[in-house]
């Protein structure tokens, strides 16, 4: 799957730049789903990338955990998910170098959540490549609970926390790493549209 | 720019070269709080010629009482520090801008390393000063020739994260050493002469750090050059700036408003655009961009002279 193309009408949302070697100095690889697929590329574009890398693989349905791990990182953990993963990353950020790179790949919360752990962790956006590959689906907040709805496909949506019928905003927060989710028939209670798939 | 007349309290030599100078209000007010970096620009009234130059304060910047500075006597300068050294007494009134700073620390830094050379280690002081306050993680490396030279050793609390680096006594600066396995969230600031500031950059990027982690000041002293001729586009006036004398103070002498802040090169208030150019800028600033200095269409006329047939600017 190549990477994911956007069109550029949300002003708020990040551009990911895509996966470029930044050499043989230490790295974190994190990828979710067809995510992984970037990765080989960026290992086959540069093997020289690989001898310092610490690689997390989730593969979310996609089996690209072998060929990652026969790569060769120095080290290669496969997860079930983002949530499992994020004490064994915290410590692997608490323990990184200024001369630490950071490569995400995968879908856009993926990216989004662990862009914002590396920045409180202390790290520069400069020192993160991203790329984003596979679904369009959205992170969402709900701005009315807070809640996080993952792997929004339509709009509007149901919060799956609060169970307000939810508009889906072209609003990014890089904070949250998440859209915002506003309540569609706050003026006219019952009165929703009809649900449309999100193609962008 | 706000300025006070503010009573020269005290005066004390830290070094052979370099004085400590601090002022206070006359009727004991608070001065502005600032931000450990920040400097003020001293006006120096010498006979007949009114200099100005910046110095970054030292002082804690948490403290109102008094603003600081420490002045390095340049023999070979423009006269603005020997002024100081020669001629400044306690109880002296000098006029004192207001402090601004264009080397804040970053606070998203989860770590600083301050780095001075030599009379660098002014903006580092108060620097310090702000994260002893905050309990932030810090190191100080200060390196100077010798011991002697060291001014700000006085000014130095003896704490082990504090190190000077003194290359007479054999201990000279290893920046490789400094810089690798640091955290990330370090931040690094750098102050004293370019050459420093270069190889610092230099070490970071052959390490592999981001760019964006290196903070730098350099605070020039107009370059003394020969004599040129500048004229006014709006007008027609034509005015001849001194080999000791910048553009920007040949034009407050002739009495063109000008707004200027740092008065070396580095913070871009008095941006120029240039009319015409037949002749070649000697550009010596910090502030506009490698493209910028070849396209000659902007000067910064605290810093920057020229040299060639005429140079017509928007002023």
């Amino acid at each position: 799957m190549p990477a994911t193309k956007f069109t550029p009408s949300i002003a708020s949302r990040p551009v990911y730049g895509g996966l470029k070697s930044h050499g043989a100095v230490p790295a974190l690889m994190l990828a979710n789903g067809p995510g992984g697929e970037a990765l080989l590329e960026l290992i086959k574009a540069d093997p020289s990338v690989l001898p310092h890398t610490y690689m997390i693989y989730i593969p979310e349905g996609c089996d690209l955990g072998r060929s990652l791990e026969a790569c060769g990182p120095a080290s290669f953990f496969e997860a079930a998910s983002y949530a499992s993963i994020l004490p064994r990353f915290r410590k692997l950020l608490a323990d990184a170098g200024m001369n630490t790179r950071l490569y995400l790949a995968g879908t856009e919360g993926l990216i989004g959540q662990a862009t914002s752990e590396a920045l409180a962790a202390g790290m520069l956006l400069e020192a993160i490549d991203a790329e984003h590959r596979g679904s369009v689906a959205r992170r969402m907040q709900c701005v009315h609970c807070k809640g996080i709805t993952e792997n929004v496909t339509t709009d509007p949506f149901t919060c799956s926390h609060c169970g307000l019928t939810l508009f889906v905003r072209d609003h990014y927060s890089r904070r949250h790493a998440a859209f915002q989710g506003v309540c569609v028939d706050a003026e006219t209670p019952g009165e929703i549209p009809p649900r449309q798939e999100i193609k962008a | 720019m706000s300025t006070e007349m503010l009573r020269v309290t005290e005066i004390e030599a830290l070094s052979p070269l370099v004085k400590r100078f601090r002022f206070e209000h006359p009727r004991g007010a608070k001065l502005p709080l600032f931000s450990g970096g920040a400097h003020v620009v001293v006006e120096m009234p010498d006979g007949d010629v009114l200099r100005r130059n910046a110095y970054s304060l030292i002082s804690d910047p948490q403290d109102g009482s008094g603003y600081e500075i420490a002045v390095r006597r340049e023999d070979g300068g423009r006269g603005g520090s020997r002024f100081m050294h020669a001629c400044v007494r306690q109880g002296d009134m000098l006029r004192i801008s207001a402090p601004l700073n264009l080397f804040s620390l970053d606070m998203r830094a989860r770590k600083h390393v301050l780095i001075a050379g030599g009379i660098g280690i002014t903006p580092i002081l108060a620097q310090m000063r702000q994260l002893l306050r905050m309990q932030g993680r810090f190191e100080v490396h200060y390196a100077a020739r010798a011991r002697s030279e060291a001014a700000g050793l006085r000014l130095l609390p003896r704490l082990p994260h504090i190190h000077a680096h003194i290359s007479d006594e054999g201990n000279r600066i290893d920046l490789g050493a400094i810089l690798d396995r640091q955290p990330i969230g370090t931040h690094v600031y750098t102050c004293g002469p370019e050459g420093l500031i270069t190889a610092v950059a230099q070490c970071a990027e052959r390490l592999g750090w981001p760019r964006g982690s290196l903070h730098s000041e350099v605070f020039l002293a107009p370059p003394p050059g020969r004599s040129f001729e500048v004229t006014l586009a709006r007008s027609g006036r034509t005015i001849t700036v001194g080999p000791h004398q910048s553009l920007l103070e040949a034009l407050e002498e002739a009495q063109v408003e000008i707004d200027w802040s740092c008065r070396g090169g580095a913070c871009g208030r008095c941006e120029t655009e240039v009319v015409s150019c037949h002749g070649r800028i000697e550009h010596h600033d910090h502030w506009l961009s490698e493209d910028e200095h070849s396209s000659q269409a902007k000067i910064m006329p605290c810093v920057s002279r020229f040299r060639g047939k005429e140079l017509i600017i928007n002023r």
